[in-house]
C-alpha cells in the first residue's frame, strides 16, 4: 500500500468541501474511488476540458453514479467546469446534483444513479467510435455493488461478442455496499474469474495505489479483440479512519460543522 | 405490419448511414438483405433488453438512430429503467419498433400480452407513442421517424389487417386523421382498432345513427385539437383502443375533457383491467372485450338509450 500524496490528499479536501456545501452525499462510495479516477484523467483520457465535446475524445462513464463526488472534484480540478460549482452541489438551481447528468455537467457522458446502465451505454458508445472510425475508447467505472444488476453481465457477454478492446471497465471493489459486507449481501466471489468466463481480459490493482494504476492502465488493451476489466481493491471510506470499511459512511446527509471538522482532521492524519 | 416496418429499417438504412437495427433474438432471416450490404449496422443482441436499450442509447449519444425490435412486452416492462433515463431523460432518438401491440399474441397468453403498454410509456416524458392503422400507414410513419427528435414508440398491430387509407391519406406523426367527420357520436380510436371502429360506424350508419371517426394513430402527444373539435361537435364521444382502460387513448382523452368539459359525455371501449385469460386468437379475445364492430355498434346504441 503507498502512502496517500499530496494530490490525493487534495482531492479528498475538495471532496469534503462538496459534501460540506451540499449538505449531504455518497462520502465513503467516493473516497474509495479517488485514485482511480485521478489516475484516468491525469494520466490516462484523452480529453479536452475546454472542448467537452471533441468527437475523437476517451469518453468516461461513471457507472456507480453515486460515487459523483468525486468526479465532480476530479472534472473542475481539470477545469471542466468552475470549481465553486463544488460547493454548491444539491443547492437549488446547482448544476451539480447528488447523481451526475449529463444535459447538464461538461464532462458528463450519460447520467447515472440507477445502477447497471453504464457498461450497455458505453458499449453502445464504443460501437458508435469503431462505425465511425474514431479512435476513441470508453471506460466504464462500476461500483461493487453494482455488480448484483444482471443487466451489467448481458453487458459484459455483448462487449465480449463484439471484441471491443478499446472499452475498458474499473470495478471500485471497496467490499460494502449499503446494508453491509458485499459478501454477505450478495457474494461476487470468484469476480475475476466471473469476468474471465464473460470473456473479458483481467488485471487486479491496489486501487489506491498511484504508480499501480497508471502501470495497469498503461498496458491497455490487455488482449487484442479482448474488452479489459480492472478490479480495482479499494477501501471504502478511504483517507477518513472513522469512516473506512464502515457501512455507516455509505451515504451521510446533515453533515453538520462539527462533523466537517472532523473529517478534515481526520484526513491530515490519514497515511 | 411488422415486416412492412421492419423492411423499411433496411430502405432507411440504405437512405441514411445513421440508421442502425437492433434486435434482440428475433426470427431467422430477419432483414436479410440489411446484414448482408451493411452487416455493420444490424445487430442481434440476445435476449438482453435492458442492455440492448442501453446501447441503443449509447449509440444515439454519438448520433446514430437505431431501430430497435423486440415483442412489445419485453420492449416495455423489461427494459422501462432503461427507457426511462437512458433514452427518455436524455431526449434520444431511439427508435422501438414494438411487434405485437395488444392482442396479437393472444395464443400465448398473457406474458406475451402488451396490454399496458401506452399506459406505462405515457407517462414517460419525451416519448411519442404512434400506433399506425394499417400498413400503408406503417410505411409512412417509418419514412417519418427517421428524423423524429426524440424517442419513437411505434406499435405494430397483427398483420393482414384491413386496408382503410390510401397512399395519398395525409400522415404526420402527432397530427389526428379524420376519417368521418365529427357527428353528434364521434369515435377516436388508435392503431388497428380503428378499422374496428370504421366498420362500427358503417352498421351505425346503416342504422340510421351517423358517427364520426378520428383516427388518433399518435397517442402521445396528443392531437388536442382534434379531441376538442370532436368533443365540441358530439353529445358522445368514444374511445376505442386495444388497451387496458387504464391509461391509454381513452384515458388521455378523458384527461382532455375533464379538464376542458363541453358537455359530451365519453364512453371508454378498451380491454379491462385484468391479466387476459383464455387464449384463442386475437379475434377471440377481442369479442371477449366487447371490441369487435358488432358489439362496439351495440355498445354506443345502448349508451345513447334515455336512462330508465
Amino acid at each position: 500500500m503507498s502512502a496517500m500524496d499530496e494530490r490525493s490528499r487534495y482531492l479528498r479536501r475538495r471532496i469534503i468541501d462538496a459534501l460540506e456545501g451540499g449538505g449531504r452525499g455518497h462520502i465513503g462510495s467516493s473516497l474509495s474511488l479517488v485514485e482511480i479516477l485521478r489516475v484516468l484523467y491525469d494520466d490516462v483520457l484523452r480529453v479536452r476540458p475546454d472542448e467537452p465535446g471533441w468527437p475523437d475524445r476517451d469518453r468516461c462513464i461513471l457507472s456507480k453514479g453515486h460515487g459523483c463526488l468525486t468526479w465532480y472534484a476530479v472534472l473542475a480540478d481539470k477545469g471542466f467546469f468552475p470549481q465553486d460549482e463544488l460547493l454548491r452541489q444539491c443547492h437549488p438551481g446547482a448544476m451539480l446534483g447528488g447523481h451526475p447528468e449529463r444535459a447538464h455537467i461538461p464532462g458528463v457522458e450519460a447520467s447515472t444513479g440507477s445502477l447497471g446502465h453504464g457498461l450497455s451505454i458505453g458499449i453502445g458508445m464504443a460501437l458508435a467510435a469503431r462505425l465511425q472510425r474514431r479512435p476513441s475508447r470508453v471506460f466504464v467505472i462500476t461500483g461493487d455493488g453494482e455488480l448484483d444488476e444482471g443487466s451489467i453481465w448481458e453487458g459484459a457477454m455483448s462487449a465480449a461478442k463484439h471484441r471491443l478492446d478499446h472499452l475498458t471497465v474499473l470495478v471500485d471493489y471497496n467490499k460494502l455496499q449499503s446494508y453491509g459486507l458485499v459478501k454477505d449481501v450478495l457474494d461476487l466471489e470468484p469476480l475475476a474469474d466471473k469476468w474471465r468466463a464473460f470473456g473479458w481480459a483481467v488485471r487486479e490493482v491496489d486501487g489506491h495505489d498511484v504508480a499501480a494504476l497508471r502501470e495497469t492502465l498503461g498496458q491497455l488493451p490487455f488482449a487484442a479483440g479482448q474488452p479489459s476489466v480492472v478490479i480495482c481493491h479499494t477501501v471504502k471510506g478511504k483517507g477518513l479512519d472513522f469512516a473506512e470499511f464502515n457501512p455507516d459512511w455509505h451515504h451521510k446527509a446533515k453533515v453538520g460543522a462539527a462533523d466537517v471538522a472532523s473529517m478534515r482532521e481526520a484526513l491530515e492524519r490519514a497515511e | 405490419m411488422r415486416q412492412h416496418a421492419v423492411n423499411m429499417v433496411d430502405t432507411l438504412a440504405r437512405r441514411d448511414s445513421r440508421v442502425v437495427f437492433i434486435g434482440s433474438d428475433l426470427g431467422p432471416g430477419v432483414l436479410k438483405g440489411m446484414k448482408r450490404d451493411m452487416p455493420e449496422r444490424f445487430f442481434m443482441e440476445g435476449v438482453a433488453e435492458q442492455h440492448i436499450i442501453g446501447m441503443a442509447a449509447g449509440m444515439a449519444m454519438e448520433g446514430f438512430v437505431p431501430y430497435v425490435n423486440t415483442i412489445a412486452t419485453f420492449l416495455t416492462r423489461r427494459c422501462f429503467d432503461q427507457l426511462a433515463i437512458d433514452v427518455c431523460m436524455e431526449n434520444l432518438p431511439v427508435r422501438l419498433i414494438a411487434t405485437g401491440g395488444g392482442t396479437v399474441y393472444a395464443p400465448l397468453g398473457p406474458t406475451h400480452l402488451a396490454f399496458e403498454d401506452i399506459a406505462i410509456l405515457r407517462a414517460l416524458p419525451n416519448m411519442t407513442i404512434v400506433a399506425p392503422v394499417d400498413e400503408v400507414e406503417m410505411v409512412k410513419l417509418m419514412d417519418a421517424s427517421l428524423d423524429w427528435p426524440g424517442p419513437l414508440y411505434i406499435r405494430v398491430g397483427k398483420g393482414n389487417e384491413p386496408i382503410v387509407t390510401a397512399q395519398d391519406t395525409p400522415f404526420a406523426i402527432g397530427r389526428a386523421l379524420e376519417m368521418r367527420p365529427p357527428e353528434e357520436v364521434t369515435f377516436i380510436a388508435t392503431g388497428i382498432v380503428t378499422a374496428k371502429a370504421l366498420a362500427a360506424a358503417e352498421r351505425l350508419e346503416a342504422a340510421g345513427l351517423r358517427a364520426g371517426l378520428i383516427h388518433m394513430a399518435t397517442v402521445k402527444p396528443l392531437d388536442a385539437a382534434a379531441v376538442r373539435r370532436a368533443a365540441v361537435a358530439a353529445r358522445l364521444v368514444v374511445t376505442v383502443e386495444e388497451h387496458t382502460r387504464m391509461g391509454g387513448l381513452g384515458s388521455a382523452v378523458a384527461e382532455l375533457m375533464a379538464e376542458e368539459p363541453t358537455g359530451a359525455r365519453l364512453l371508454r371501449l378498451a380491454l379491462p383491467d385484468a391479466f387476459p385469460e383464455g387464449y384463442g386468437g386475437n379475434d377471440h379475445l377481442m369479442r371477449l372485450a366487447g371490441l369487435q364492430p358488432d358489439q362496439i355498434a351495440d355498445r354506443v346504441m345502448r349508451a345513447l338509450e334515455p336512462a330508465a
